[in-house]
């Protein structure tokens, strides 16, 4: 493929520049050129007729699993990479949670030199708070941002030490990147399995309240008020949880947040039966809660829509339901569950999915992308927003298939993924 | 022959959640003719001769290993225990390839004990052979519900109207599940009276009264059953000491006092003496705690029996049909 592409006709759907009507993208030497109406572009330029699609700024998921190093049965990072095209992300924030964690530059550089040699999505290294994710100490948070990482968490655990949480929040403002949390009180939800609820108490697993995560919230908030710093908390999955960043925003805290696909569009009741697939952290909470995370979405107190992409090997989830891990996978799932049944459904529209799935993400983050203005680089997602598709896991480029969503009947899938201009996946 | 539809209980037993009562009554009633074979001189009838059956237990028990051991070899089926310690499972082996490679062995049931809620329900889902739920994490544990249910009903007459109210760990119990379920399909009010530290949150949901303290269930009751107190709990801070635990909740002859009628004392064991029950009680006249160990094997023969395919009303013949 030449380094130049003309995208015809399509509806380009760029929040960034309130855009969102019929017009033409040129996209030379991996940025974008020009976008307008009737561009004819220079004659060695691939043409690609985009009419009946949806053009936008490359989608990004800030939160993914890719388990490499150390559980590479599950996923690698050029598995997840492709995967990621197949779902129309052009770049991923690879959590730290391997084994070894990413807690130091070499691993960084690592996570950086894989990512690279895949023609793939951008892989981003998020690095761990502290060293060995062990909540203890910080870990070399500015040598790591220097080796390419783009955010710190501890993700899988939360930061319980408060303390420790001021210090990540105070030093990271050196480097302008913010703090991930994954909310969560494990005082009041070690050892449990779902939603406390009638449906735990019936299947005899052990809860997790609401109150084990807006704890945590409310914790995060106040410290990033205290320091200034720029708190992003994972994959809100309570009521209240929403309304307390609802309020921090309206109070000017410096926070953003995620909402994940399966929160959105699934309660408590796909547990039933001890569904494997349906067992994830945050536990799928109730329809009062999915009803909140889709109105935090909706009014923007939820900033991004994030995958929470969590492979695991079959082997694994065929257990029974207490002894099998936490998570699902998402890339390739989630433009079609939110076109169909968020996008479908009324919740937003199709610019604000954009905006959530790309530009949000983005922002939240500081990375380049989530736009199309001239002169951005030339990552692109081409949606087909009429194509029904059902979700098969045995087609996945993952190199795992759990998902509670094999056999949904979608309408809406990617269409061609452009990450620096070039085509890395086309339908 | 009746061409009424005679209910059956299907492949497994999981849990009471999922019977009818008229299941649940099947069983009481197949299981009445089978009380009288274990009070014979030679305890064998051949009802499920050339059957294979496998007690798997991946953790500790001796009551209820035993009592389905006993049912097994009194109906001549030929058995085999396994028990965790010194199995493939502590040498990594799966859950799901244990089952695989017993049922490769051409068994016929399987009865199961494990650590994790809905373990039963797991392999119920893998393999062809009869699963019987000998106790799933703190979810169900069906055929002490149905012991209980029928010892409540040889010293009651009935279980409908009955107040019957669980005392102790309701959160981690699969005994107090299955005997809310089996309790509620057969019309009796059902109570549950524990410190809230060991009630699950949503508990009222399942539709049973609760008591925060055991005088208000003692007065309002007609049944006590007392739930063993994992010593376990107190270590991991559920309750301050089994002292105060005795104290406050534990079932005493003296707190005994305060009902106006004398209470059916039943206890799934193994008893904590001087904790949640005390020996003046667990001993006295109003226990049935031995009766349902007894009533244990029947139930058990009963459940074997309907799951082999045996008929509700016929097993009073099939006992008849003499191994001679």
């Amino acid at each position: 493929m030449s380094a130049k592409a003309l995208l015809k006709s399509g509806r380009v759907v760029d929040p960034s520049q309130g855009l969102d009507e019929i017009l033409d993208l040129l996209l030379v030497d991996g940025i974008v050129a020009s976008i307008g109406k009737d561009i004819s572009g220079p004659e060695d330029a691939d043409v690609i007729d985009c009419s009946g699609l949806i053009v936008s700024p490359g989608l990004i998921d800030v939160h993914v699993h890719l388990r490499e190093p150390g559980e590479e049965h599950k996923e690698t990072i050029a598995t997840g990479a492709q995967a990621a095209v197949a779902g129309g992300f052009t770049a991923i924030c690879a959590m730290p949670n391997t084994d070894p964690p990413i807690d130091d530059p070499a691993a960084v550089g690592f996570v950086v030199a894989e990512g690279r040699k895949v023609q793939a999505a951008r892989v981003y290294p998020v690095g761990c708070i502290s060293v060995q994710r062990a909540g203890e100490s910080l870990a070399p948070i500015g040598e790591m941002v220097d080796a390419g990482a783009v955010a710190i968490t501890d993700d899988g655990n939360p930061v319980m030490n408060s303390g420790l949480m001021r210090l990540a929040l105070e030093y990271a403002q050196a480097f302008e990147i913010p703090v991930v949390d994954h909310p969560e009180d494990l005082g009041l939800s070690a050892g449990r399995h779902m939603n406390e609820s009638v449906i735990s108490t019936r299947l005899g697993l052990a809860g997790k309240p609401n109150a084990a995560e807006e704890v945590h919230i409310i914790r995060d908030l106040l410290l990033a008020e205290l320091t200034g710093g720029q708190i992003h908390l994972q994959h809100v999955s309570t009521q209240f949880g929403v309304e307390l960043i609802r309020q921090a925003k309206a109070r000017g805290v410096r926070v953003t947040a995620e909402a994940s696909p399966h929160h959105l569009v699934l309660t408590e009741a796909a547990v039933e039966g001890y569904c494997t697939d349906a067992k994830m952290n945050p536990p799928l909470r109730t329809a009062d809660d999915m009803a909140a995370v889709r109105a935090g979405l909706a009014d923007g107190s939820l900033d991004v829509i994030a995958t929470d992409h969590a492979p695991h090997h079959y082997d694994e989830k065929e257990a029974a339901f207490e002894d099998a891990p936490n998570g699902l996978v998402g890339l390739e799932t989630a433009v079609g569950i939110i076109m169909t049944n968020i996008v479908g459904e009324g919740v937003i529209d199709v610019v604000t999915m954009i905006d959530r799935m790309s530009c949000g993400p983005a922002r939240a983050f500081g990375l380049s992308g989530g736009t199309l203005s001239e002169g951005a680089v030339a990552d692109v997602t081409v949606i087909d927003p009429r194509l029904r598709w059902t979700v098969d896991p045995s087609a996945f480029q993952s190199r795992s298939q759990n998902t509670p969503f094999a056999g949904w009947e979608l309408t809406g899938a990617p269409h061609r993924t452009i990450v620096g201009g070039r085509t890395v996946w086309a339908r | 022959m009746a061409s009424s539809p005679v209910p059956t209980l299907g492949k497994d037993l999981v849990g009471l959640e999922s019977l009818s009562q008229e299941q649940i009554l099947m069983i009481l009633d197949t299981a009445e003719p089978f009380k009288e074979i274990s009070e014979r001189r030679i305890k064998k009838v051949p009802v499920l001769r050339g059957k294979t059956i496998v007690n798997l237990f991946f953790e500790a028990s001796t009551r209820t290993r035993v009592s389905f051991e006993f049912a097994e070899k009194r109906l001549s089926a030929d058995t085999v225990n396994i028990s965790v310690a010194g199995s493939s499972v502590i040498k990594g082996e799966t859950l799901v390839d244990t089952a695989r490679n017993l049922e490769a062995m051409r068994i016929d049931m399987v009865v199961m004990r494990h650590g994790s809620s809905g373990a039963a329900k797991f392999l119920a889902d893998r393999i062809p052979s009869n699963v019987i739920n000998a106790g799933d994490g703190r979810h169900e544990h069906p055929t002490q519900g149905l012991l209980d249910l029928l010892t409540i009903r040889d010293h009651c007459d009935r279980v409908q109207g009955l107040k019957v109210c669980l005392v102790g760990d309701i959160l981690h119990s699969r005994v107090a599940r299955s005997n809310i379920y089996g309790l509620l399909k057969l019309g009796a009010e059902v109570a549950v009276c524990a410190p809230k530290t060991l009630l699950p949150s949503a508990i009222g949901d399942l539709g049973v009264k609760v008591f925060k303290r055991i005088e208000e269930a003692i007065e309002w009751a007609d049944v006590l059953n007392v739930l063993r107190l994992q010593l376990e709990r107190m270590e991991e801070g559920y309750v301050p000491s089994l002292r105060e635990y005795n104290r406050i909740w534990g079932v005493t002859a003296r707190k005994l006092e305060l009902s106006p009628q004398d209470l059916l004392i039943l206890h799934p064991g193994p008893m904590n003496r001087g904790v949640e029950i005390d020996s003046d009680v667990a001993d006295g006249p109003h226990s049935v705690i031995l009766n349902q160990v007894t009533n244990g094997v029947a139930v058990r023969m009963a459940v074997l029996y309907l799951l082999a395919g045996g008929q509700p009303g016929s097993a009073e013949a099939a006992k008849k049909e003499a191994g001679t």
